[in-house]
């Protein structure tokens, strides 16, 4: 079981929350549980060809998935998942 | 050379020059320091003060606006006194009474690639205090090229972010967020709302990044990103890497000159009121009031957000928040005539792209928003 935390400008997509616990053996299995659970934040994170949008960054603790194996990193239990939005406000 | 200290100065900073750390040594590489800071808003303000409380020789300010009733909420170094002044000379002023030794310059123009090189020439460092996706990119480009740190930090709502982007040692902005997200998915602080301390402490932490730079102490976020929440009162570090394939810091760039972007981020510069959808498809506020009085059928609908309604609302508007608009757009009729409404334009300029593309086209946007029907029809209700 992996936590991921949502950050605010995608919260209305997830019924408000910050913090979901997903399922899966990846990190690629893990989104599709959080799309699953919560359908409105799919077209947010993902593209048409089903990949990442390039502006959604995901790290796996303090790692970004792209410098690990990105969706097939693996995934234990207690792992955190964190969504790393682009905002811009100043 | 590093430039000596008077006696004032050394009194002025008698409690920087009793830290090891910084001593008259680091005080007086903070007095040869130059920093541009761009943006003087809700970051820009903080950072700003601190700069010049903290005794930068030389700091430059740029900003093309002036200061509104509602940034007083959150922009701290302007006033009431300063009130739809220059925000570079409203910040100049504040900064000169806190310390009259630094030299403030001021660049009452809009950040461009036409301009940018000229402006941030003079200086070492520079602070990202903007508010929006396209000049983000381009101080960052810019930073890249020019060989010169950028501390970056942005806000929304409860959350905030900070790094050190130098492209020579490290990641710089695109590394991390290689394209910008589609228009209208990150509102504006006038859409979206920010609390207001969160600049404070956001702005006050690229100050002091920014001052650790000058005096090499301590660990900088070059290579981190700080991702603070305010309401859980977290604090958060990543690391950010390089990225070998980056456009423009990696090992092959292909941007070697800034470029348009506004084209890049498919979006404006400035969060102003841009709520206009292009004249055929802009009612204003009078023309709506008229074609009622007049008894023509009209569907009113407010995109807003609920909580949005306690504040101002037109008679007789459905609500359908703007999130919403796609799931519920079934339940309207292409026949009736629809005006759409928010705040300021920009939402329900949104809302009306969503309807155009589902087929739509009896619609309307009412231009500057309920706003706008505050100033134009109804001065009952309040503006925000």
């Amino acid at each position: 079981m992996t936590t991921l935390r949502i950050p605010t400008p995608l919260r209305p997509y997830a019924e408000g929350q910050s913090e979901i616990t997903v399922q899966g053996l990846t990190v690629g299995e893990a989104l599709n549980d959080l799309v699953t659970q919560y359908p409105a934040l799919k077209k947010h994170l993902f593209a048409e060809t089903e990949e990442l949008r390039p502006f959604v960054n995901l790290f796996l603790g303090d790692e970004d998935i792209r410098h690990l194996q990105g969706v097939d990193t693996p995934l234990k239990d207690g792992d955190k998942l964190m969504i790393i939005p682009s905002i811009a406000g100043g | 050379m590093l430039p000596e200290l008077s006696h004032e100065e050394i009194h002025r900073y008698s409690r920087h020059l009793l830290i090891p750390e910084v001593g008259l040594e680091g005080q007086k590489k903070l007095k040869a320091a130059s920093i541009l800071v761009i943006g003087t808003g809700g970051l820009g303000s903080p950072v700003a003060l601190y700069l010049a409380a903290a005794g930068i020789g030389r700091i430059g300010l740029v900003d093309y606006d002036v200061v509104d009733y509602s940034n007083l909420q959150r922009q701290i170094i302007h006033g009431m006194s300063s009130l739809d002044e220059l925000k570079v000379e409203s910040a100049r002023q504040r900064m000169l009474d806190v310390n009259p030794d630094i030299q403030v310059d001021i660049y009452n123009e809009i950040f461009t690639s036409e301009n940018a090189y000229r402006i941030a020439e003079p200086y070492d460092i520079i602070i990202d205090g903007t508010d929006n996706f396209p000049t983000r990119y381009l101080s960052n480009d810019l930073a890249v090229l020019m060989g010169k740190p950028n501390v970056y930090g942005s806000i929304f709502r409860f959350d905030g972010q900070v790094s050190v982007f130098d492209g020579k040692q490290g990641p710089c902005y695109r590394c991390i967020f290689p394209e910008p997200p589609p228009p209208g998915l990150v509102p504006s602080c006038a859409e979206g709302g920010v609390l207001g301390i969160l600049p404070g402490t956001v702005g006050t932490l690229q100050a002091t990044e920014a001052i650790k730079l000058i005096l090499g102490i301590g660990d900088s976020l070059v290579g981190k990103l700080l991702l603070y929440n305010a309401l859980d009162m977290s604090f958060d570090f990543v690391k950010l890497r390089k990225n070998p394939n980056c456009k423009v810091c990696g090992e092959n760039p292909e941007v070697t000159e800034l470029i348009d972007y506004e084209d890049f981020c498919g979006m404006p510069m400035h969060d102003h009121e841009e709520g206009s959808a292009g004249a055929d498809w802009d009612i204003t506020a009078t023309q709506l009031a008229e074609r009622l009085k007049q008894g023509n059928n009209i569907k009113l609908i407010d995109v807003r957000e609920p909580h949005e309604l306690e504040i101002s609302r037109i008679e007789g508007a459905e609500l359908i928040p703007l999130g919403q608009l796609a799931s519920k757009m079934s339940e309207l009729d292409s026949a009736e005539e629809i005006v759409l409404m928010c705040k300021m334009g920009s939402r329900s300029k949104r809302a009306l792209e969503v309807l155009h593309s589902a087929g739509f086209r009896k619609m309307k946007n009412l231009k500057g928003g309920i706003n706008a029907w505050a100033r134009e029809v109804d001065p009952s209700l309040p503006i925000y």
